[in-house]
């Protein structure tokens, strides 16, 4: 079954597939339905990150190094997990700036210039054309890999193979034609490349599967799950020290510097800008990403280590490369099925990083390269085409052409020399050169055009030096003289060991050495002078970009244009139509009707400069508006002023967003304070109600009795004096409930005047006792004292004390059983305070009037021979008073066994009762 | 014949007042304190007018008249409901409840009398 036509067939099915998913998500777009609108989405697209390289390498790693492979997965792990704000801001500023690639991002930032644009897309185009050819060999060992099938025959390269007869020659053009179709159907960078995401995703989806089957197939089909693995492995001397953490030979360094450098890649490679940046949808997507690029990462290792000893146990001395194990183990076992899912997988892998890869690299050479030169050389002749759409189109396709040929030839000339078996790392560390222009960048207002020149090429420099060199000179293309001596013979030149650094391995050389140029010329060249106007502006718009402001884009420019000088300039690089669709949206936006009522005032010629930005680079944009707009250039402090404004306003909105929070709250209080108030409204008009209840009961009385004996001069002496009688009884009463609510009113509202003395309670209780004596006297009450022989003073109000005591007595014997009754008054000092209780044998309290009897005139009585002729307010008042010296006041009831009215004072009382009672 | 009046009020010097008064207009006069004690005097004495204080303890005014409303033997007793709570809603219930008048307190005692012996037709 895996013969040439199957493999041939299977491989082109594979890719029409991707063709009609790509295809489709086009046209969805188009429809304004995104089928990549999704953070999953975005997440299985970012894992274009795992490229051929992780799909047959890792496992070859951990055949040499053990778990030496994951560092290139902890990074950009550590990344995403805790480095996501790198990445928004990234992505806020590329949409604010219309930015299409790593190098306009570096370009624009540091003042929109060529030369920079162009030395980043040049040192991108050397760091990653090896790691294309990567993709290349890859794909065609695998190919020959399964040809020879049953045999496993190691592919044999033989250079001597003419082009034509090469497979991967075809694979090459294959792949150029593929991402042209994919890559360059519009030109317009605000339109993203919807289809080409969407067939990533799911070439995302299909590697991962692929490489947890075979995974699953060696574990536990081939061996015995996990443990059975170790367990072999351990039994051999030689393998065993594979499992070790850190296996002797790497260290920790090599850790740090492979971590560092692959969570650099993950930010600054153009496949990675170009998907997680250029192509994001929307930024909220991030979040998900965040974890689940790292849990894709996590799946697509956990079988690493199994297969590469799986591997090494299996083929031990047959001489089976480890970067074949996925493919050959499988094929070991006759899986034809499972070594087809394999290709395929790998071809996923390939491809996805081929064709991402090429596009972002297409778009750099076209807008940071070819562009400049083709402005340069032939001047303003460009501008006199008509439509140069068309003209952009065909040299990105030129350049993918080109870029998957140069893979080609490298893959041809390298074959299997050191100088492409390195070559992830290698890339990966050229890529890294970028880190310090874009973080700096994106961080610090002080970098210049001629600082990131400066540090870029150091950089760049000493990457060659020290790593791309001698990987020629291992691959035997170099003589090794200058890799033992050193450069002219100096010792302090040799690559590896610069400046007699030794003992790190090549990479963590290469990171610090590079680094230590790059950084420091950055800063250095930065900090020779201020920066220029644009430079400033551009630092700017992309320091501040997460801070919410107006874009001060437009308020940068200064000058005359015409608005039809600007749509045909557009015009003629995106299309007349496209151009034309463009104003007007832009018109309708701004609120006018018509095209031609668009003012040309800076605004539109920010406009239009940063639609032309999307097409052919911000650089470009910039030479191109000027050539048909009369700029007037503004000074350095000029720039400053209009920067200056615009922090100004920044802070204006911010003051005015604390000021607008403050109003809210104040407003939800306010609110909150009128629903109390209401309340309270509403507790006062049941009061009053009360009240007046109250009081018309005892005046019904005197005014019956008063017309009474009015009407009747004749009346008896007994009732006569029977009735006089009541009348005063109820006048008392009506002046007691106007006393005790004027009483309570006042406590209340916190106007009561308090006298604060040191009080003897034992002096405060004779006198109660002797107020009361004449009630008790009545009833043929008893009273009994338990008092302890030393009471200590309590800070109270005395004629206040007496009121609650007065009140609690006379409540006592109301309730107290004729001549029987007996009232026991005790006192009980304790650490905190004094107790004091009242307790009666009267018929007691029902449990759920036991509250009851604190409201106001709320009174307990059952027929109208005991109702209490209290006025309801007493405990209520003695309630509050007691509250009011930190107390608390209670009952305690058994019906039909007398109750107990507790009252406690605190010898400590809480500061704020004190502070609320007035002098 | 003597007409039949029952008081029901739980302040016993507003009761003793009415009763007083009640007599000396030459009526036969039963008392209640609460509103259970009215419900049954009413029913025992089939009285031909009750005056009904709104609020008595265990059985409020309004409970008690809208009780004998419901007893078809009681039709003919006449309700005057005697309330310290004057505000209109209290009205209108006891009138919708099937009270026959309505009395605020404190009242006159010529007024009562004059509205006591209206509705009893005399």
């Amino acid at each position: 079954m895996l013969n040439a036509p199957v493999i041939i067939a299977v491989s082109l099915l594979y890719l029409a597939l991707l063709f009609a998913v790509a295809w489709w998500g086009d046209r969805r777009a188009d429809q304004g339905r995104s089928i990549i609108s999704s953070p999953t989405i975005y997440a299985l697209s970012m894992a274009v990150y795992c490229t051929t390289w992780t799909f047959y390498g890792s496992v070859g790693r951990a055949a040499v190094s053990g778990v030496g492979f994951l560092p290139v997965y902890l990074g950009p792990t550590l990344v995403m997990a805790l480095g996501w704000f790198l990445l928004l801001k990234m992505i806020r500023t590329a949409k604010a700036n219309r930015i299409t690639s790593i190098a306009d991002f570096i370009s624009s930032r540091y003042g929109k210039s060529h030369l920079l644009g162009g030395l980043v897309t040049v040192i991108a185009v050397v760091g990653i054309v090896p790691y294309i050819a990567w993709q290349l060999k890859a794909v065609s060992s695998s190919i020959s890999l399964l040809l020879s099938y049953p045999e496993i025959v190691m592919p044999q390269r033989s250079t001597t193979l003419p082009v034509s007869a090469d497979i991967s020659f075809y694979i090459a053009l294959i792949l150029a034609a593929f991402t042209i179709l994919f890559g360059t159907r519009h030109l317009d960078a605000t339109e993203r490349h919807e289809g080409m995401v969407a067939a990533i995703a799911l070439e995302s989806g299909v590697k991962l599967l692929a490489f947890l089957a075979v995974g699953l197939f060696v574990t536990y089909g081939f061996y015995d799950g996990f443990a059975d693995i170790f367990e072999r492995v351990a039994a051999d001397d030689k393998l065993r020290q594979l499992t070790t953490a850190i296996p002797s030979g790497q260290g920790y360094t090599g850790w740090f510097s492979l971590a560092l450098l692959s969570g650099m890649a993950v930010l600054f490679l153009p496949r990675q800008f170009q998907i997680a940046v250029v192509e994001n949808v929307n930024e909220i997507h991030l979040k998900r990403a965040a974890w689940l690029f790292p849990l894709y990462l996590l799946l697509i290792n956990i079988f690493v280590l199994p297969i590469a000893l799986g591997g090494l146990l299996h083929f031990a001395g047959q001489g089976v490369d480890a970067d074949t194990f996925v493919l050959t183990l499988p094929m070991a076992q006759r899986q034809e099925g499972l070594a087809l899912l394999v290709f395929i997988g790998g071809l996923s892998a390939a491809t996805s990083m081929v064709i991402v890869e090429t596009i972002a690299l297409s778009t750099m050479v076209c807008n940071d390269l070819v562009m400049p030169i083709l402005l340069h050389i032939r001047g303003l002749a460009l501008g006199e085409s008509k439509d140069l759409s068309r003209l952009l189109l065909g040299i990105r396709r030129g350049a993918i052409l080109v870029i998957l040929l140069l893979g080609y030839l490298y893959f041809r000339l390298a074959g299997e020399a050191y100088a492409l078996v390195s070559i992830g790392l290698i890339s990966f560390s050229a890529v890294a050169q970028f880190a310090p222009v874009m973080i700096g960048g994106m961080y610090w207002r002080g970098g210049t055009r001629g600082g990131a020149l400066a540090g870029l090429s150091a950089g760049f420099l000493v990457w060659g030096f020290t790593l791309l060199l001698p990987s020629f000179a291992k691959s035997g293309w170099l003589s090794d003289d200058f890799l033992t001596l050193g450069l002219w013979g100096v010792e302090l030149l040799r690559p590896q060991q610069l400046f007699g650094l030794s003992g790190l391995d090549e990479i963590s050389h290469c990171l610090f050495w590079s680094f230590f140029a790059n950084i420091g010329a950055y800063v250095v060249v930065s900090l020779l002078r201020p920066p220029t106007a644009i430079e400033a502006s551009q630092a700017t718009l992309f320091v501040d970009a997460l801070k919410h402001t107006r874009p001060v884009g437009a308020a940068l420019w200064r000058g005359r244009a015409e608005v039809a000088d600007l749509l045909s300039l557009v015009g003629r690089f995106l299309g007349p139509q496209r151009a034309e669709s463009a104003f007007a949206a832009y018109a309708r936006r701004r609120g006018s009707v018509a095209g031609e009522a668009l003012e040309a005032d800076a605004e539109l010629v920010h406009f239009a400069e940063s639609l032309l930005a999307g097409a052919i680079g911000s650089a470009s944009a910039r030479v191109m508006v000027a050539s048909v707009a009369k700029e007037e250039p503004l000074s350095l402090s000029e720039v400053m002023n209009i920067l200056d404004e615009s922090s100004q306003l920044r802070r204006y909105s911010r003051e005015l967003e604390r000021k607008s929070g403050e109003l809210e709250a104040a407003t939800r209080e306010l609110k909150a304070a009128n629903v109390r108030l209401q309340e309270l409204d509403h507790v006062k008009d049941d009061i009053m109600s009360s009240v007046t209840h109250e009081l018309r009961t005892p005046l019904t009385s005197i005014r019956a009795f008063a017309e009474l004996l009015n009407d009747d001069p004749m009346m008896p002496l007994v009732d006569r004096k029977r009735f006089f009688a009541l009348m005063l009884f109820e006048c008392e009463r009506l002046t007691r409930l106007i006393n005790q609510t004027l009483d309570l009113a006042k406590i209340e509202s916190g106007n009561a005047e308090w006298l604060g003395s040191e009080v003897d309670l034992k002096l405060i209780i004779e006198q109660s006792l002797a107020a009361t004596s004449q009630l008790f006297h009545e009833k043929g009450a008893r009273i009994e004292l338990d008092l302890p022989t030393e009471i200590p003073l309590i800070k109270a109000d005395p004629d206040r004390l007496i009121q609650v005591l007065l009140n609690l007595l006379s409540n006592a014997v109301k309730f107290l059983p004729s001549q029987t009754g007996c009232v026991r008054l005790t006192l009980r000092v304790d650490a905190e305070g004094v107790e004091v209780s009242v307790a009666d044998n009267g018929p007691g309290i029902r449990p759920e009037d036991q509250q009851i009897i604190f409201e106001r005139f709320r009174q307990v009585g059952d027929s109208m021979t005991d109702k209490p002729a209290g006025t309801g307010l007493g405990l209520p008042i003695s309630r509050r008073i007691v509250e009011h010296f930190g107390g608390r006041l209670w009952v305690e009831s058994v019906l039909g066994e007398g109750a107990t009215f507790y009252f406690f004072l605190p010898f400590v009382q809480a500061e704020v009762s004190l502070e609320t009672a007035p002098a | 014949m003597t007409k039949k009046v029952l008081i029901a009020d739980d302040e016993p010097n507003i009761v003793i007042s009415l009763e007083y008064l009640l007599r000396r207009e030459g009526f036969e006069v039963f008392v209640a304190a609460d509103g259970e004690e009215a419900l049954a005097k009413a029913r025992a004495e089939r009285p031909d007018l009750v005056l009904l204080d709104v609020m008595m303890p265990k059985m409020n005014g309004f409970d008690v008249c809208q009780a004998l409303r419901a007893d078809p033997e009681m039709a003919a007793t006449r309700i005057l409901m005697l309330t310290a709570k004057g505000r209109d809603t209290e009205v209108s219930k006891g009138l919708g409840l099937g009270a026959d008048a309505y009395v605020t307190k404190p009242f006159s005692t010529k007024e009562l009398v004059a509205q006591a012996r209206q509705l009893l037709g005399l």
